[in-house]
């Protein structure tokens, strides 16, 4: 196998993993969120169908975890197989980050493990809810650092590269870098924001199957009322993120955007297709780039045609950048209008086709992680260290990618439908009515 | 004392950490499906699923943090064995993948399939075989430079006697290691059938790892002259070490202080990998990669043993904790409050 069928292949790889790893890791850190809420909300109310809600998405996040820790194993490691000599250069500015994500994670792993084998444990349930504390702490700052490192593959900074030699390493301002703040926000909130739908979606799909128990009613709305806080911050953060690629990365902005020449005013164009480097069938916003960009309607928004052509990512990111935003921009109205018609106790929110919606929203929020992912990651190219060192470059010299390219793909299948399978039976086996039962005989008569 | 060492020594500690967890682990995971399949699974399983259910996880970390830990203090291991290891590493993964999605899976779903639980145990007897070879080509003679880039022979690797052994060594130890401690578990979890039969594992298991390791020591006179000479000169080491595996086979001979019996252990291996990581110094991989060349610069390392110490000091009373509420806990390990989410 010649160098550049290494590359293809360990790209191809790479993205597989981390395609499959994200939809684990996105839930990972956003449910102990969620669980430590619906535990927080049950002790204040007093109601034990919270703690319920707690104990039952606890239950299925072990899968999750399960799943997400040893694809994140894989990740780590590929690393290091797959892009040798990246991490030989990276690893002298960026394992600062690296090195901590394995603390925040070995620190979430103890605490979780605590969390699930004590759960009749302590008569006090304030108690039960401080376990959860560095449970979701963990969680959400191994996001932080490992989104660091990212940040540092867009932003390199931290060093000085002399002759080749990288001399001056300052490990914290390569951590602190300008991609930094926006991609460790709107990494956080997405995940946040996806796994309260996800909840939703399940809720919404058990009173959809008939069962009217009030336990779901509360599980659906306390996720929406979640869902549209964090889709709100999920739009914000997202709009600084576009301010921070014209800054510093506008070459990213505008194939994503398929702004071509350098102008004032910069519309910007949603949907479309592109036919021959000509845009059809697009919806022209006016003003909107250079809003998005500056804040200004009449601020100059660099173009395509300013860059070298070996420069220039691949045009298709486009479409990822239009599936992404809808997605979140749906999801916001749709959970604003939820929330609302509940209060006002509206009665189409009761209804089938609305909650076929909210059933939606969970896989859709997952497939706007994705594509935003692959926005970011191919929007880099033709960069693994944007400017410093390109993708051909970094790649493994080793020829049996391609086989082990197929080892993994045989094993995420596995893992995969593994997953799915083992989380339908155990809440078919024991639906929510089962256990409430369960639990009355077994706390004699006082439960609910 | 300098930064290199200070690096290095900080990570063999925690591959020694990883070695001895992973060992119970996989040689519990390994006792467990061959009881299973010899219908004696009554004796073990609830006493090694009690022990392993809360810290498996925490487990993997140390391996993570190995790995993560090596490549910020040694960015020239990415290069030398990121290049050569693609295969055997990818297979690791994925046999640590099948266990660790194993626990989630068979304790919440489909409890106890039996094809899955047998799996469950061969993975964890090839994982120390996969990972073992790491070992072996750091011994030198088994990666040549192409073109400037590392390339892994694997004809002489899997001809080599000394891979063979190192791969022997990884197994029996491991299975050693965890029946050893898994004696003493049982032990305390009250149940003397289960106890009965890891004691005869123990027993059993014991001198096989002593002859390979000893195997070993003599294999590298002829591989590699120079690290026997250096082995030979911690002889002292490797003494002590062997009068304390005398004193681990004596309690569980005599059926007394299984306590003390897998302390004595753990000392054994800790002196013994020690010796072995001090022999092999400087040497990362011989003799093209020393600590000293492929150390990171003075600022990344400074920061990174900062983040350790803090690191430690968040890690050290929750692992504390952990131990306490399960290990050292009587009620849990006896049974008695076994609820879980």
């Amino acid at each position: 196998m010649g160098n550049e069928e290494a590359v293809f292949y360990s790209r191809i790889l790479t993205e597989l993993t981390l395609s499959f790893h994200i939809l684990y890791a996105t839930i990972g850190v956003g449910i102990p969120l969620m669980i430590m809420i619906a535990q927080w909300v049950g002790i204040k109310k007093n109601d034990e169908h919270y703690i319920l809600l707690a104990r039952r998405w606890a239950r299925g996040f072990v899968i999750t975890v399960a799943v997400g820790v040893v694809t994140g194993t894989a990740i780590g490691l590929q690393l290091s197989l797959l892009w040798p000599n990246f991490m030989e250069l990276a690893g002298n500015v960026i394992a600062l980050p690296l090195f901590m994500e394995t603390f925040a994670f070995f620190f979430e792993a103890i605490f979780l493990g605590i969390y699930l084998y004590t759960w009749d444990r302590f008569e006090n349930q304030k108690k039960h809810l401080l376990l959860l504390i560095p449970v979701a702490i963990g969680a959400s700052f191994s996001a932080v650092f490992i989104t660091m490192v990212n940040a540092f593959m867009n932003a390199p900074q931290g060093f000085d590269l002399v002759n080749g030699e990288l001399i001056n390493i300052n490990p914290l301002i390569a951590m602190f870098n300008p991609a930094m703040p926006t991609k460790v926000a709107h990494v956080v909130v997405t995940a946040y924001m996806t796994s309260a739908f996800v909840l939703a979606s399940i809720a919404a799909f058990r009173l959809l199957k008939g069962s009217n128990h009030v336990y779901h009613k509360k599980a659906l709305f306390l996720t929406m009322k979640v869902g549209l806080i964090f889709s709100i911050a999920t739009a914000i953060t997202g709009d600084f993120s576009g301010k921070y690629l014209a800054e510093y990365q506008p070459e990213k902005l505008a194939a994503a955007e398929w702004h071509f020449e350098t102008e004032e005013n910069a519309p910007l164009i949603m949907y479309g297709i592109l036919d021959d480097g000509e845009v059809k069938y697009a919806i022209k916003v006016p003003y909107g780039l250079s809003i998005l960009a500056h804040s200004n309607p009449f601020e100059e928004v660099k173009g395509l045609n300013e860059f070298p052509e070996d420069e220039i990512p691949p045009l298709y990111i486009h479409y990822l950048f239009d599936l992404m935003v809808t997605i979140g921009v749906g999801l916001m109205f749709i959970s604003a209008l939820y929330v609302y018609a509940v209060g006002r106790k509206w009665s189409f929110v009761e209804t089938n086709w609305f909650r076929w919606i909210l059933v939606a929203g969970g896989p859709l929020a997952m497939l706007a992680i994705e594509a935003g992912w692959w926005l970011a990651e191919v929007g880099r190219q033709p960069w693994v260290l944007r400017g410093i060192m390109r993708t051909e470059d970094a790649a493994t010299t080793s020829g049996q990618v391609d086989i082990m390219l197929v080892l993994f793909a045989g094993l995420y299948l596995i893992l995969g439908v593994g997953s799915v399978v083992v989380l339908r039976r155990m809440f078919k086996k024991n639906p929510v009515e089962q256990e409430i039962e369960d639990r009355r005989k077994e706390k004699g008569g006082d439960f609910l | 004392m300098t930064l290199e060492i200070i690096g290095i020594s900080v990570l063999w500690m925690f591959l020694f950490g990883y070695i001895i967890v992973a060992s119970i682990d996989f040689g519990a995971g390994f006792f467990n499906a061959y009881n299973i399949l010899t219908r004696r699974e009554h004796i073990l399983t609830n006493v090694i699923e009690r022990y392993l259910s809360p810290v498996w996880e925490v487990t993997n970390v140390f391996l993570v943090f190995f790995f993560v830990g090596i490549i910020g203090f040694f960015p020239k291991t990415a290069f030398y064995y990121g290049t050569t290891l693609l295969v055997p590493a990818s297979i690791a993964i994925v046999l640590l993948a099948i266990r660790g999605s194993y626990y989630a899976f068979a304790m919440y779903g489909s409890y106890g399939h039996r094809g899955y639980t047998f799996m469950y145990g061969m993975a964890g007897l090839f994982i120390p075989a996969s990972l073992s070879i790491v070992l072996t080509i750091s011994e030198g003679g088994f990666v040549s430079m192409i073109n400037g880039n590392p390339v892994l022979n694997y004809s002489s690797l899997f001809t080599s006697p000394l891979t063979w052994s190192i791969v022997v060594l990884s197994i029996t130890a491991l299975l050693y290691i965890s029946s050893v401690f898994l004696t003493w578990y049982a032990n305390k979890a009250g149940d003397p059938s289960a106890t009965k039969l890891l004691r005869k594992y123990a027993l059993i298991w014991a001198l096989p790892t002593m002859i390979t390791a000893a195997g070993i020591i003599f294999e590298l006179r002829s591989h590699n002259a120079e690290h026997y000479t250096r082995i030979l000169d911690l002889w002292w080491v490797f003494g002590l070490s062997f009068l304390l595996f005398l004193g681990t086979v004596w309690f569980i001979w005599k059926r007394r202080k299984y306590g003390l019996a897998f302390v004595l252990l753990v000392g054994q291996f800790a002196l013994a990998f020690f010796g072995y990581g001090v022999s092999h110094y400087p040497y990362l991989l011989y003799p093209y990669l020393t600590i000293y060349d492929s150390f990171t610069n003075e600022a990344m390392a400074i920061s990174l043993i900062v983040a350790f110490i803090a690191g430690l000091g968040l890690l050290l009373p929750s692992l504390y904790l952990l131990l306490r509420l399960f290990l050292f806990n009587k009620d849990y390990v006896r049974g008695n409050k076994d609820h879980h989410a």
